[in-house]
Protein backbone atom coordinates (compact mmCIF):
# COMPACT_ATOMS: atom_id res chain seq x y z
CA UNK A 1 0.00 0.00 0.00
CA UNK A 2 1.88 3.07 1.32
CA UNK A 3 0.28 6.32 2.39
CA UNK A 4 0.90 9.87 1.29
CA UNK A 5 -0.07 13.17 2.87
CA UNK A 6 1.13 16.48 1.44
CA UNK A 7 0.28 20.06 2.21
CA UNK A 8 1.09 23.33 0.47
CA UNK A 9 0.11 26.39 2.48
CA UNK A 10 -0.97 29.34 0.36
CA UNK A 11 -1.93 31.50 3.31
CA UNK A 12 1.20 32.52 5.26
CA UNK A 13 -0.86 32.87 8.43
CA UNK A 14 -1.13 29.06 8.40
CA UNK A 15 2.66 28.57 8.24
CA UNK A 16 3.03 28.27 12.03
CA UNK A 17 0.53 25.37 11.93
CA UNK A 18 2.20 23.43 9.10
CA UNK A 19 3.62 20.73 11.37
CA UNK A 20 0.48 20.18 13.41
CA UNK A 21 -1.69 20.01 10.27
CA UNK A 22 0.68 17.59 8.56
CA UNK A 23 0.86 15.52 11.72
CA UNK A 24 -2.94 15.22 11.84
CA UNK A 25 -2.92 14.08 8.20
CA UNK A 26 -0.08 11.60 8.75
CA UNK A 27 -1.96 10.05 11.67
CA UNK A 28 -4.71 8.88 9.28
CA UNK A 29 -2.41 7.17 6.77
CA UNK A 30 -0.39 5.12 9.26
CA UNK A 31 -2.48 2.01 8.49
CA UNK A 32 -1.32 2.19 4.88
CA UNK A 33 2.35 1.85 5.71
CA UNK A 34 3.37 1.17 9.28
CA UNK A 35 6.95 -0.05 8.72
CA UNK A 36 8.81 3.21 8.14
CA UNK A 37 8.11 6.81 7.27
CA UNK A 38 9.60 10.02 6.05
CA UNK A 39 8.92 13.74 6.17
CA UNK A 40 10.00 16.70 4.10
CA UNK A 41 9.35 20.19 5.44
CA UNK A 42 9.99 23.42 3.60
CA UNK A 43 11.15 26.75 5.03
CA UNK A 44 10.98 25.52 8.60
CA UNK A 45 12.71 27.99 10.94
CA UNK A 46 15.39 26.29 13.01
CA UNK A 47 15.98 23.60 10.37
CA UNK A 48 16.82 25.65 7.29
CA UNK A 49 17.54 29.32 6.69
CA UNK A 50 17.68 31.51 3.58
CA UNK A 51 21.08 31.88 1.94
CA UNK A 52 22.27 28.67 3.56
CA UNK A 53 22.45 25.14 2.18
CA UNK A 54 21.25 22.35 4.42
CA UNK A 55 21.95 18.64 4.06
CA UNK A 56 19.83 16.03 5.81
CA UNK A 57 21.63 12.83 6.84
CA UNK A 58 20.09 9.53 7.91
CA UNK A 59 20.59 8.80 11.60
CA UNK A 60 21.29 10.84 14.71
CA UNK A 61 24.59 9.09 15.38
CA UNK A 62 27.19 9.81 12.73
CA UNK A 63 30.04 8.35 14.81
CA UNK A 64 31.37 11.78 15.89
CA UNK A 65 29.81 14.64 17.84
CA UNK A 66 27.97 17.46 16.12
CA UNK A 67 30.76 19.79 17.27
CA UNK A 68 33.28 17.58 15.48
CA UNK A 69 31.05 17.47 12.38
CA UNK A 70 30.85 21.28 12.44
CA UNK A 71 34.60 21.76 12.80
CA UNK A 72 35.38 19.02 10.27
CA UNK A 73 33.08 20.56 7.67
CA UNK A 74 34.16 24.13 8.48
CA UNK A 75 37.80 23.21 7.90
CA UNK A 76 36.93 22.20 4.33
CA UNK A 77 34.89 25.31 3.52
CA UNK A 78 35.70 29.04 3.16
CA UNK A 79 36.17 30.77 6.50
CA UNK A 80 32.89 32.71 6.26
CA UNK A 81 30.76 29.63 5.53
CA UNK A 82 29.28 29.46 9.06
CA UNK A 83 29.04 25.66 9.12
CA UNK A 84 26.68 24.17 11.67
CA UNK A 85 25.41 20.71 12.57
CA UNK A 86 22.47 19.63 14.69
CA UNK A 87 20.54 16.48 15.47
CA UNK A 88 16.76 16.52 15.00
CA UNK A 89 15.08 13.28 16.02
CA UNK A 90 16.80 10.52 14.08
CA UNK A 91 18.25 12.94 11.51
CA UNK A 92 21.45 14.96 11.39
CA UNK A 93 21.28 18.34 9.65
CA UNK A 94 24.44 20.03 8.41
CA UNK A 95 24.29 23.55 7.01
CA UNK A 96 26.63 26.19 5.67
CA UNK A 97 26.46 29.36 3.59
CA UNK A 98 27.87 27.68 0.49
CA UNK A 99 26.39 25.92 -2.54
CA UNK A 100 25.00 22.44 -1.92
CA UNK A 101 27.62 20.76 -4.12
CA UNK A 102 30.44 22.17 -2.01
CA UNK A 103 28.67 21.21 1.20
CA UNK A 104 28.02 17.66 -0.08
CA UNK A 105 31.75 17.33 -0.79
CA UNK A 106 32.72 18.58 2.65
CA UNK A 107 30.18 16.35 4.43
CA UNK A 108 31.18 13.29 2.39
CA UNK A 109 34.83 13.83 3.37
CA UNK A 110 34.02 14.47 7.03
CA UNK A 111 31.47 11.64 7.29
CA UNK A 112 32.40 9.10 4.60
CA UNK A 113 29.77 6.55 5.73
CA UNK A 114 26.86 8.98 5.85
CA UNK A 115 23.76 8.87 3.64
CA UNK A 116 22.46 12.23 2.44
CA UNK A 117 18.65 12.12 2.18
CA UNK A 118 17.90 15.78 1.60
CA UNK A 119 19.61 18.84 0.23
CA UNK A 120 18.82 22.41 -0.61
CA UNK A 121 18.20 25.87 0.75
CA UNK A 122 14.56 25.29 1.73
CA UNK A 123 13.98 21.64 2.59
CA UNK A 124 14.78 19.38 5.50
CA UNK A 125 14.15 15.65 5.06
CA UNK A 126 13.71 13.24 7.94
CA UNK A 127 13.13 9.52 7.72
CA UNK A 128 13.41 6.48 9.86
CA UNK A 129 12.18 2.95 10.49
CA UNK A 130 9.30 2.31 12.89
CA UNK A 131 5.83 3.61 13.63
CA UNK A 132 5.23 6.77 11.59
CA UNK A 133 3.71 8.74 14.47
CA UNK A 134 6.69 7.90 16.69
CA UNK A 135 9.02 9.04 13.93
CA UNK A 136 7.04 12.28 13.53
CA UNK A 137 6.98 12.86 17.29
CA UNK A 138 10.69 12.06 17.60
CA UNK A 139 11.46 14.76 15.05
CA UNK A 140 9.06 17.25 16.67
CA UNK A 141 6.87 17.62 13.59
CA UNK A 142 3.92 18.94 15.59
CA UNK A 143 5.74 22.17 16.47
CA UNK A 144 7.30 22.82 13.06
CA UNK A 145 6.32 25.84 10.99
CA UNK A 146 6.78 25.91 7.24
CA UNK A 147 5.37 26.60 3.79
CA UNK A 148 5.03 23.01 2.55
CA UNK A 149 5.15 19.56 4.04
CA UNK A 150 5.26 16.07 2.58
CA UNK A 151 4.91 12.81 4.44
CA UNK A 152 4.95 9.16 3.50
CA UNK A 153 4.22 5.94 5.33
CA UNK A 154 5.77 2.93 3.72
CA UNK A 155 4.66 -0.64 3.22
CA UNK A 156 7.82 -1.93 1.58
CA UNK A 157 7.53 -4.09 -1.52
CA UNK A 158 10.47 -3.42 -3.83
CA UNK A 159 13.38 -3.07 -1.40
CA UNK A 160 14.28 -3.55 2.26
CA UNK A 161 12.70 -1.73 5.21
CA UNK A 162 15.48 0.75 5.94
CA UNK A 163 15.59 4.47 6.60
CA UNK A 164 17.38 4.89 3.27
CA UNK A 165 14.60 3.02 1.48
CA UNK A 166 11.86 5.19 3.00
CA UNK A 167 10.41 8.11 1.15
CA UNK A 168 10.71 11.00 0.33
CA UNK A 169 13.59 10.69 -2.08
CA UNK A 170 15.35 14.00 -2.34
CA UNK A 171 18.08 13.81 -4.96
CA UNK A 172 18.39 17.39 -6.19
CA UNK A 173 18.19 20.76 -4.47
CA UNK A 174 14.82 21.19 -2.73
CA UNK A 175 13.29 18.37 -4.82
CA UNK A 176 11.38 15.61 -3.05
CA UNK A 177 9.37 12.71 -4.41
CA UNK A 178 7.10 10.20 -2.69
CA UNK A 179 5.44 7.21 -4.27
CA UNK A 180 2.53 4.89 -3.60
CA UNK A 181 2.87 1.91 -5.88
CA UNK A 182 5.74 0.16 -7.60
CA UNK A 183 7.75 0.69 -10.77
CA UNK A 184 8.15 -2.55 -12.71
CA UNK A 185 10.99 -1.50 -15.02
CA UNK A 186 13.11 0.36 -12.49
CA UNK A 187 16.15 -1.84 -13.04
CA UNK A 188 16.24 -0.97 -16.75
CA UNK A 189 15.76 2.74 -16.13
CA UNK A 190 18.39 2.65 -13.36
CA UNK A 191 20.92 1.04 -15.73
CA UNK A 192 20.23 3.72 -18.34
CA UNK A 193 20.62 6.53 -15.83
CA UNK A 194 23.83 4.98 -14.45
CA UNK A 195 25.19 4.94 -17.96
CA UNK A 196 24.54 8.68 -18.07
CA UNK A 197 26.55 9.10 -14.89
CA UNK A 198 23.77 9.25 -12.32
CA UNK A 199 24.80 7.81 -8.95
CA UNK A 200 22.28 5.87 -6.81
CA UNK A 201 22.08 5.48 -3.03
CA UNK A 202 19.74 2.48 -2.81
CA UNK A 203 18.13 -0.41 -4.68
CA UNK A 204 14.74 1.25 -4.24
CA UNK A 205 12.43 1.63 -7.24
CA UNK A 206 11.21 5.06 -6.15
CA UNK A 207 14.74 6.43 -6.06
CA UNK A 208 14.85 5.67 -9.80
CA UNK A 209 11.75 7.80 -10.28
CA UNK A 210 13.28 10.63 -8.25
CA UNK A 211 16.61 10.44 -10.12
CA UNK A 212 14.74 10.38 -13.42
CA UNK A 213 12.74 13.51 -12.53
CA UNK A 214 15.93 15.23 -11.35
CA UNK A 215 17.70 14.35 -14.58
CA UNK A 216 14.81 15.71 -16.66
CA UNK A 217 14.71 18.94 -14.65
CA UNK A 218 18.44 19.30 -15.20
CA UNK A 219 17.83 18.94 -18.94
CA UNK A 220 15.45 21.89 -18.78
CA UNK A 221 12.04 20.23 -18.33
CA UNK A 222 9.47 22.00 -16.21
CA UNK A 223 8.15 19.92 -13.33
CA UNK A 224 5.05 19.13 -15.37
CA UNK A 225 7.09 18.08 -18.42
CA UNK A 226 9.37 15.93 -16.27
CA UNK A 227 6.37 14.03 -14.91
CA UNK A 228 4.83 13.60 -18.35
CA UNK A 229 8.16 12.15 -19.49
CA UNK A 230 8.27 9.91 -16.43
CA UNK A 231 4.95 8.44 -17.56
CA UNK A 232 6.51 7.53 -20.90
CA UNK A 233 9.64 5.90 -19.45
CA UNK A 234 8.65 4.31 -16.15
CA UNK A 235 6.13 1.48 -16.13
CA UNK A 236 4.11 0.41 -13.13
CA UNK A 237 1.58 1.60 -10.61
CA UNK A 238 2.03 4.97 -9.07
CA UNK A 239 0.57 7.92 -7.36
CA UNK A 240 3.43 10.40 -7.02
CA UNK A 241 3.75 13.67 -5.18
CA UNK A 242 6.73 15.83 -6.08
CA UNK A 243 7.66 19.02 -4.25
CA UNK A 244 10.17 21.73 -5.07
CA UNK A 245 11.11 24.92 -3.21
CA UNK A 246 7.87 26.58 -4.25
CA UNK A 247 5.67 24.03 -6.00
CA UNK A 248 3.89 20.74 -5.60
CA UNK A 249 2.81 18.22 -8.26
CA UNK A 250 0.58 15.15 -8.20
CA UNK A 251 0.33 12.48 -10.89
CA UNK A 252 -1.30 9.04 -11.07
CA UNK A 253 -0.50 6.38 -13.63
CA UNK A 254 -3.05 5.97 -16.44
CA UNK A 255 -4.65 2.90 -14.84
CA UNK A 256 -4.99 4.76 -11.53
CA UNK A 257 -5.21 1.84 -9.14
CA UNK A 258 -3.43 3.81 -6.43
CA UNK A 259 -5.65 6.29 -4.66
CA UNK A 260 -5.30 10.04 -4.37
CA UNK A 261 -7.61 12.78 -3.24
CA UNK A 262 -7.03 16.51 -3.28
CA UNK A 263 -8.61 19.33 -1.29
CA UNK A 264 -8.07 22.86 -2.45
CA UNK A 265 -9.03 26.10 -0.70
CA UNK A 266 -7.75 29.68 -0.91
CA UNK A 267 -5.55 28.81 2.07
CA UNK A 268 -3.97 25.51 1.01
CA UNK A 269 -3.70 22.57 -1.35
CA UNK A 270 -3.70 19.23 0.42
CA UNK A 271 -3.24 15.80 -1.10
CA UNK A 272 -3.63 12.47 0.62
CA UNK A 273 -4.12 8.79 -0.16
CA UNK A 274 -7.50 8.87 1.53
CA UNK A 275 -10.05 11.50 2.46
CA UNK A 276 -9.83 10.71 6.17
CA UNK A 277 -6.38 12.32 6.19
CA UNK A 278 -7.97 15.56 4.98
CA UNK A 279 -11.00 15.46 7.27
CA UNK A 280 -9.43 17.51 10.08
CA UNK A 281 -8.04 20.33 7.93
CA UNK A 282 -9.44 23.83 8.55
CA UNK A 283 -12.26 24.81 6.21
CA UNK A 284 -12.45 21.32 4.70
CA UNK A 285 -16.24 21.53 4.47
CA UNK A 286 -15.92 24.31 1.90
CA UNK A 287 -12.87 22.90 0.07
CA UNK A 288 -12.97 21.77 -3.54
CA UNK A 289 -12.43 18.04 -3.17
CA UNK A 290 -11.59 15.85 -6.14
CA UNK A 291 -9.65 12.80 -7.20
CA UNK A 292 -6.90 13.52 -9.73
CA UNK A 293 -7.64 12.14 -13.19
CA UNK A 294 -5.56 9.18 -14.38
CA UNK A 295 -2.37 10.14 -16.20
CA UNK A 296 -2.86 13.88 -15.70
CA UNK A 297 -0.17 16.02 -14.07
CA UNK A 298 -1.41 18.57 -11.54
CA UNK A 299 0.90 21.34 -10.31
CA UNK A 300 0.47 24.17 -7.84
CA UNK A 301 2.97 26.93 -7.17
CA UNK A 302 3.34 29.23 -4.19
CA UNK B 1 -24.83 -15.60 23.38
CA UNK B 2 -23.71 -12.07 24.08
CA UNK B 3 -26.32 -9.33 23.99
CA UNK B 4 -24.93 -6.28 22.26
CA UNK B 5 -26.41 -2.86 22.65
CA UNK B 6 -26.20 0.34 20.67
CA UNK B 7 -23.03 2.37 21.18
CA UNK B 8 -22.78 4.70 24.16
CA UNK B 9 -22.57 7.73 21.94
CA UNK B 10 -25.99 6.88 20.59
CA UNK B 11 -28.84 9.23 21.36
CA UNK B 12 -32.40 8.44 20.40
CA UNK B 13 -34.56 11.46 19.83
CA UNK B 14 -38.24 11.04 20.56
CA UNK B 15 -39.72 9.42 17.45
CA UNK B 16 -36.74 10.77 15.51
CA UNK B 17 -33.73 8.99 14.08
CA UNK B 18 -31.08 7.35 16.21
CA UNK B 19 -28.01 9.58 16.00
CA UNK B 20 -24.52 8.07 16.10
CA UNK B 21 -21.66 10.54 16.35
CA UNK B 22 -18.55 8.87 14.95
CA UNK B 23 -16.37 11.53 16.54
CA UNK B 24 -16.78 9.34 19.61
CA UNK B 25 -18.34 6.01 18.69
CA UNK B 26 -16.27 3.26 17.05
CA UNK B 27 -17.33 2.13 13.55
CA UNK B 28 -17.49 -1.47 14.75
CA UNK B 29 -20.11 -0.55 17.35
CA UNK B 30 -22.10 1.37 14.75
CA UNK B 31 -22.16 -1.56 12.36
CA UNK B 32 -23.05 -3.98 15.14
CA UNK B 33 -25.97 -1.76 16.16
CA UNK B 34 -27.14 -1.45 12.56
CA UNK B 35 -27.07 -5.24 12.17
CA UNK B 36 -29.43 -5.48 15.14
CA UNK B 37 -31.72 -2.67 14.04
CA UNK B 38 -35.43 -3.38 13.52
CA UNK B 39 -37.28 -2.72 10.29
CA UNK B 40 -38.54 0.84 9.94
CA UNK B 41 -35.87 2.50 12.08
CA UNK B 42 -34.06 5.64 11.01
CA UNK B 43 -30.40 6.27 11.77
CA UNK B 44 -28.28 9.37 11.30
CA UNK B 45 -24.50 9.13 11.39
CA UNK B 46 -22.58 12.34 12.05
CA UNK B 47 -18.87 13.13 11.74
CA UNK B 48 -18.06 10.18 9.47
CA UNK B 49 -14.68 11.80 8.70
CA UNK B 50 -13.98 9.51 5.75
CA UNK B 51 -13.87 6.42 7.97
CA UNK B 52 -13.91 3.05 6.22
CA UNK B 53 -16.61 0.35 6.14
CA UNK B 54 -19.48 2.52 7.36
CA UNK B 55 -22.95 0.93 7.39
CA UNK B 56 -21.83 -2.34 5.83
CA UNK B 57 -23.94 -5.49 5.70
CA UNK B 58 -27.26 -3.90 6.63
CA UNK B 59 -29.89 -6.64 6.65
CA UNK B 60 -33.06 -4.91 7.82
CA UNK B 61 -35.33 -2.33 6.27
CA UNK B 62 -33.77 0.72 7.90
CA UNK B 63 -33.06 4.22 6.63
CA UNK B 64 -29.49 5.39 7.30
CA UNK B 65 -28.17 8.86 6.55
CA UNK B 66 -24.42 9.48 6.71
CA UNK B 67 -23.91 13.23 7.07
CA UNK B 68 -20.57 13.92 5.40
CA UNK B 69 -17.90 11.98 3.52
CA UNK B 70 -17.51 8.21 3.83
CA UNK B 71 -14.29 6.26 3.29
CA UNK B 72 -13.71 2.91 1.61
CA UNK B 73 -16.40 0.22 1.22
CA UNK B 74 -19.32 2.28 2.53
CA UNK B 75 -22.61 0.36 2.52
CA UNK B 76 -20.85 -2.75 1.25
CA UNK B 77 -22.83 -5.99 0.99
CA UNK B 78 -26.00 -3.95 1.39
CA UNK B 79 -29.05 -6.20 1.72
CA UNK B 80 -32.05 -4.10 2.72
CA UNK B 81 -33.15 -0.55 3.43
CA UNK B 82 -31.61 2.71 2.30
CA UNK B 83 -28.23 4.29 2.93
CA UNK B 84 -27.79 7.94 1.96
CA UNK B 85 -24.39 9.65 2.06
CA UNK B 86 -24.62 13.43 1.88
CA UNK B 87 -20.95 13.84 0.91
CA UNK B 88 -18.52 11.76 -1.16
CA UNK B 89 -17.81 8.05 -0.91
CA UNK B 90 -14.42 6.36 -1.18
CA UNK B 91 -13.27 3.24 -3.01
CA UNK B 92 -15.72 0.33 -3.30
CA UNK B 93 -19.02 2.05 -2.50
CA UNK B 94 -21.84 -0.52 -2.10
CA UNK B 95 -19.51 -3.30 -3.13
CA UNK B 96 -21.47 -6.51 -3.71
CA UNK B 97 -24.82 -4.85 -2.95
CA UNK B 98 -27.61 -7.46 -3.05
CA UNK B 99 -30.74 -5.31 -2.85
CA UNK B 100 -31.99 -2.07 -1.28
CA UNK B 101 -30.80 1.41 -2.17
CA UNK B 102 -27.55 3.33 -1.68
CA UNK B 103 -27.53 7.02 -2.59
CA UNK B 104 -24.45 9.27 -2.65
CA UNK B 105 -25.10 12.98 -3.08
CA UNK B 106 -21.46 13.76 -3.89
CA UNK B 107 -18.87 11.81 -5.88
CA UNK B 108 -17.87 8.17 -5.55
CA UNK B 109 -14.32 6.88 -5.97
CA UNK B 110 -13.32 3.87 -8.04
CA UNK B 111 -15.09 0.48 -8.14
CA UNK B 112 -18.51 1.80 -7.09
CA UNK B 113 -21.11 -0.98 -6.90
CA UNK B 114 -18.50 -3.53 -7.96
CA UNK B 115 -19.94 -7.06 -8.32
CA UNK B 116 -23.37 -5.81 -7.20
CA UNK B 117 -26.06 -8.46 -7.52
CA UNK B 118 -29.15 -6.28 -7.16
CA UNK B 119 -30.61 -3.12 -5.67
CA UNK B 120 -30.05 0.45 -6.78
CA UNK B 121 -26.96 2.63 -6.39
CA UNK B 122 -27.45 6.33 -7.15
CA UNK B 123 -24.47 8.68 -7.37
CA UNK B 124 -25.50 12.29 -7.94
CA UNK B 125 -21.94 13.43 -8.73
CA UNK B 126 -19.19 11.64 -10.64
CA UNK B 127 -17.94 8.10 -10.21
CA UNK B 128 -14.28 7.13 -10.66
CA UNK B 129 -12.73 4.30 -12.64
CA UNK B 130 -14.19 0.80 -12.75
CA UNK B 131 -17.73 1.83 -11.82
CA UNK B 132 -19.93 -1.27 -11.94
CA UNK B 133 -17.02 -3.61 -12.60
CA UNK B 134 -18.32 -7.18 -12.78
CA UNK B 135 -21.86 -6.02 -11.93
CA UNK B 136 -24.21 -8.98 -11.67
CA UNK B 137 -27.66 -7.42 -11.52
CA UNK B 138 -27.36 -4.10 -9.70
CA UNK B 139 -28.81 -0.93 -11.21
CA UNK B 140 -26.48 2.10 -11.11
CA UNK B 141 -27.47 5.68 -11.95
CA UNK B 142 -24.66 8.25 -12.07
CA UNK B 143 -25.59 11.92 -12.40
CA UNK B 144 -22.16 12.98 -13.62
CA UNK B 145 -19.29 11.22 -15.39
CA UNK B 146 -17.74 7.80 -14.87
CA UNK B 147 -14.07 6.84 -15.17
CA UNK B 148 -12.27 4.34 -17.35
CA UNK B 149 -12.90 0.58 -17.43
CA UNK B 150 -16.42 0.97 -16.09
CA UNK B 151 -18.78 -2.00 -16.44
CA UNK B 152 -15.80 -4.25 -17.15
CA UNK B 153 -17.13 -7.82 -17.52
CA UNK B 154 -20.56 -6.56 -16.50
CA UNK B 155 -22.87 -9.56 -16.43
CA UNK B 156 -26.34 -8.22 -15.61
CA UNK B 157 -28.08 -5.07 -14.44
CA UNK B 158 -28.24 -1.56 -15.84
CA UNK B 159 -25.69 1.28 -15.70
CA UNK B 160 -27.07 4.75 -16.46
CA UNK B 161 -24.63 7.64 -16.93
CA UNK B 162 -26.03 11.16 -17.30
CA UNK B 163 -22.59 12.63 -18.06
CA UNK B 164 -19.66 11.19 -20.00
CA UNK B 165 -17.97 7.78 -19.81
CA UNK B 166 -14.19 7.23 -19.76
CA UNK B 167 -12.09 4.85 -21.83
CA UNK B 168 -12.86 1.17 -22.43
CA UNK B 169 -16.50 1.29 -21.36
CA UNK B 170 -18.05 -2.16 -21.05
CA UNK B 171 -14.93 -4.14 -21.91
CA UNK B 172 -15.79 -7.86 -22.21
CA UNK B 173 -19.37 -7.12 -21.23
CA UNK B 174 -21.96 -9.88 -20.94
CA UNK B 175 -25.65 -9.01 -20.67
CA UNK B 176 -25.65 -5.79 -18.64
CA UNK B 177 -27.18 -2.77 -20.41
CA UNK B 178 -25.44 0.60 -20.39
CA UNK B 179 -27.10 3.96 -21.09
CA UNK B 180 -24.91 7.05 -21.56
CA UNK B 181 -26.23 10.56 -22.18
CA UNK B 182 -22.89 12.23 -22.88
CA UNK B 183 -19.81 11.11 -24.76
CA UNK B 184 -17.97 7.81 -24.47
CA UNK B 185 -14.17 8.17 -24.63
CA UNK B 186 -13.89 4.66 -26.09
CA UNK B 187 -15.70 1.35 -25.96
CA UNK B 188 -13.99 -1.75 -24.61
CA UNK B 189 -13.63 -5.07 -26.40
CA UNK B 190 -16.95 -6.52 -27.58
CA UNK B 191 -18.99 -3.51 -26.40
CA UNK B 192 -21.05 -1.77 -29.10
CA UNK B 193 -23.75 0.85 -29.42
CA UNK B 194 -27.19 -0.71 -29.78
CA UNK B 195 -30.58 0.66 -30.84
CA UNK B 196 -32.64 2.41 -28.20
CA UNK B 197 -36.04 0.74 -28.56
CA UNK B 198 -39.30 1.47 -26.77
CA UNK B 199 -38.62 -1.16 -24.11
CA UNK B 200 -35.26 0.49 -23.37
CA UNK B 201 -36.77 3.96 -23.20
CA UNK B 202 -39.30 2.59 -20.74
CA UNK B 203 -36.76 0.93 -18.44
CA UNK B 204 -34.48 3.98 -18.64
CA UNK B 205 -37.38 6.26 -17.67
CA UNK B 206 -38.05 4.01 -14.67
CA UNK B 207 -34.40 4.04 -13.61
CA UNK B 208 -34.11 7.81 -13.93
CA UNK B 209 -37.32 8.28 -11.96
CA UNK B 210 -36.10 5.89 -9.27
CA UNK B 211 -32.94 8.01 -9.00
CA UNK B 212 -35.00 11.19 -8.75
CA UNK B 213 -33.72 12.54 -12.05
CA UNK B 214 -35.48 14.50 -14.78
CA UNK B 215 -33.21 13.66 -17.74
CA UNK B 216 -34.98 12.79 -20.98
CA UNK B 217 -34.47 9.08 -21.82
CA UNK B 218 -34.44 9.91 -25.54
CA UNK B 219 -31.16 11.81 -25.05
CA UNK B 220 -29.29 8.63 -24.14
CA UNK B 221 -27.51 6.03 -26.22
CA UNK B 222 -27.52 2.36 -25.35
CA UNK B 223 -24.44 0.14 -25.27
CA UNK B 224 -24.16 -3.59 -24.77
CA UNK B 225 -22.42 -6.77 -25.79
CA UNK B 226 -21.73 -7.65 -29.42
CA UNK B 227 -21.63 -11.24 -28.10
CA UNK B 228 -18.56 -12.02 -30.19
CA UNK B 229 -16.51 -13.13 -27.17
CA UNK B 230 -19.16 -15.63 -26.07
CA UNK B 231 -18.20 -18.50 -28.30
CA UNK B 232 -14.99 -20.09 -29.31
CA UNK B 233 -13.98 -19.23 -32.87
CA UNK B 234 -12.38 -22.05 -34.75
CA UNK B 235 -10.12 -19.46 -36.40
CA UNK B 236 -8.45 -19.09 -33.01
CA UNK B 237 -7.71 -22.77 -32.57
CA UNK B 238 -4.03 -22.28 -33.35
CA UNK B 239 -3.72 -19.45 -30.88
CA UNK B 240 -3.35 -21.79 -27.90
Amino acid sequence: MCGIAALQLRNPSLHPRMGSLLSSMLCQIVDRGPDSAGLAVYNTPGLVSPGTSTLSLVGKDQGITTADITSGVAALLPSDAQAAAQVVGDTTLVSAAVGTDLLVKAVSETLPGSTIIGRGEHVAVMKSVGHPMEIAAGHGLEAMAGSQGLSHTRMATESAVTAGGSHPFSVADDLCLVHNGSFSNHATVRRNLKREGVVFDSENDTEVGARYVASRLQLGDTLEEALVNLGKVLDGFYTLVVTTADSMAVVRDPIACKPAIIAETDDYVAMASEYRALAALPGIDNARIFEPEPGKVYTWSL
Amino acid sequence: MVTLTAPEATARALDGPTVVDLAGAPVRDLNQALHQAADGQSWTITNPGGKHSLAVGINSDVSVTIEGHAGYYAAGMHQKGTVKITGNAGVGLAENIMSGTVHVEGDASQSAAATGHGGLVVIDGNAGARCGISMKGVDIVVGGNIGHMSAFMAQAGRLVVCGDAGDALGDSIYEARIYVKGSVASLGADCIEKPLKAEHLAELADLLAAAGRTDNPADFKRYGSARNLYHFHVDNSTAY
